[in-house]
């Protein structure tokens, strides 16, 4: 009998559940420092601006909160697309842990959007095209996160859930380049590649920590969420039964 | 440093309410879902054991 397909087969989820629990704790550190260090930056360091006055402090949650909401999304339409052409079982569950976590950015640049919306255009919402694309991404999120649960076959869920991903996925150039196709009231790009930043310096190093604490952050989030998800899905693989923390219970 | 006190940091220039209705329940969530994610952990850590505790499941060859 040749062992060699099912070793392949096992060992992608058994290197990842190791993996992700050696590193999420230093994550979480990590997430927690930089985040301590861009709420100085923020808070004490960068000045008042001029027009909007402390209320644009908000950006600094805001814009790494949409950021992740639209790389979150790429991550896990890319992992379910991955999942479903190769039948790689790691990358179909890699997907699933990521959907929560980007529905809840995808919730949180709304809602700090409407918090920074109201002082400065006088208004919660409006349904212009940059805050109408975010709305839909929210809703792909949680269409994909109903669609996996609601089917009980977990390949074809997976499956079902590629497709949804991978199709939706059209919404996140077209949030990203929102502000310039049609007019809207949002404020355009507040980073690019391409010109000079906008901003004052100390604003800018504030954002760019907050955005470096929330990349650490979901990835340590979603680390521990996949973990579970490989542990719900595996238990009956001998690999799960050889783990150190299962190991003292309940063997003869 | 840009505040004189503690109640003029809380009041953030007029714009307090705004401010810290986005901070505070973007704060709270980035606590709550790490430990819900950890809680499933646990579960999914004691349905193995569950499993590993009844024999008649296993299916060793």
């Amino acid at each position: 009998m040749n062992y060699a397909p099912r070793f392949f087969t096992f060992a992608a989820p058994l290197r990842f559940y190791r993996l992700a629990g050696a590193v999420s704790p230093w994550l979480y550190g990590v997430a927690a420092l930089f985040a301590l260090a861009g709420l100085y930056m923020g808070f004490m360091v960068a000045p008042v601006d001029a027009t909007q006055g402390n209320s644009y402090r908000i950006i600094f949650i805001h814009v790494p909160a949409a950021w992740m909401s639209m790389v979150i999304y790429l991550a896990m339409a890319g992992w379910a697309a991955v999942g479903w052409a190769l039948n790689a079982r790691m990358a179909s569950m890699l997907a699933r842990a990521l959907a929560p976590t980007g529905a809840a950015y995808t919730f949180l640049a709304l809602w700090t959007g409407a918090f920074w919306g109201k002082p400065t255009w006088g208004a919660w919402w409006v349904w212009d095209a940059r805050l109408t694309s975010e709305l839909i991404l929210l809703f792909l999120y949680l269409g994909f996160m109903a669609l996996v649960e609601a089917i009980d076959d977990t390949r074809r869920a997976d499956q079902a859930g590629a497709l949804l991903a991978v199709v939706g996925a059209v919404n996140v150039p077209v949030i990203y380049f929102s502000v310039r196709w049609w007019n809207t009231l949002h404020q355009g790009a507040s980073i690019s590649m391409t010109a000079a930043p906008k901003m004052a310096s100390t604003m800018l190093t504030a954002m760019l920590l907050m955005t470096i604490a929330c990349w650490a952050y979901a990835f340590a989030v979603v680390f521990v969420r996949a973990r579970a998800i490989v542990l719900e899905r595996e238990a009956e693989a001998e690999w799960v039964r050889a783990l150190p923390e299962f190991k003292e219970k309940g063997m003869p | 440093m840009n505040w004189n006190s503690a109640s003029e940091f809380f009041a953030m220039g007029g714009y307090g309410l705004y401010v810290w209705g986005a901070y505070v329940p973007m704060a709270v969530w980035m606590l709550v879902e790490p430990w819900r994610a950890v809680q499933r952990l646990r579960r999914a850590r004691d349905g193995v054991r569950e499993r590993l505790a009844s024999p008649a499941d296993w299916d060793v060859a």
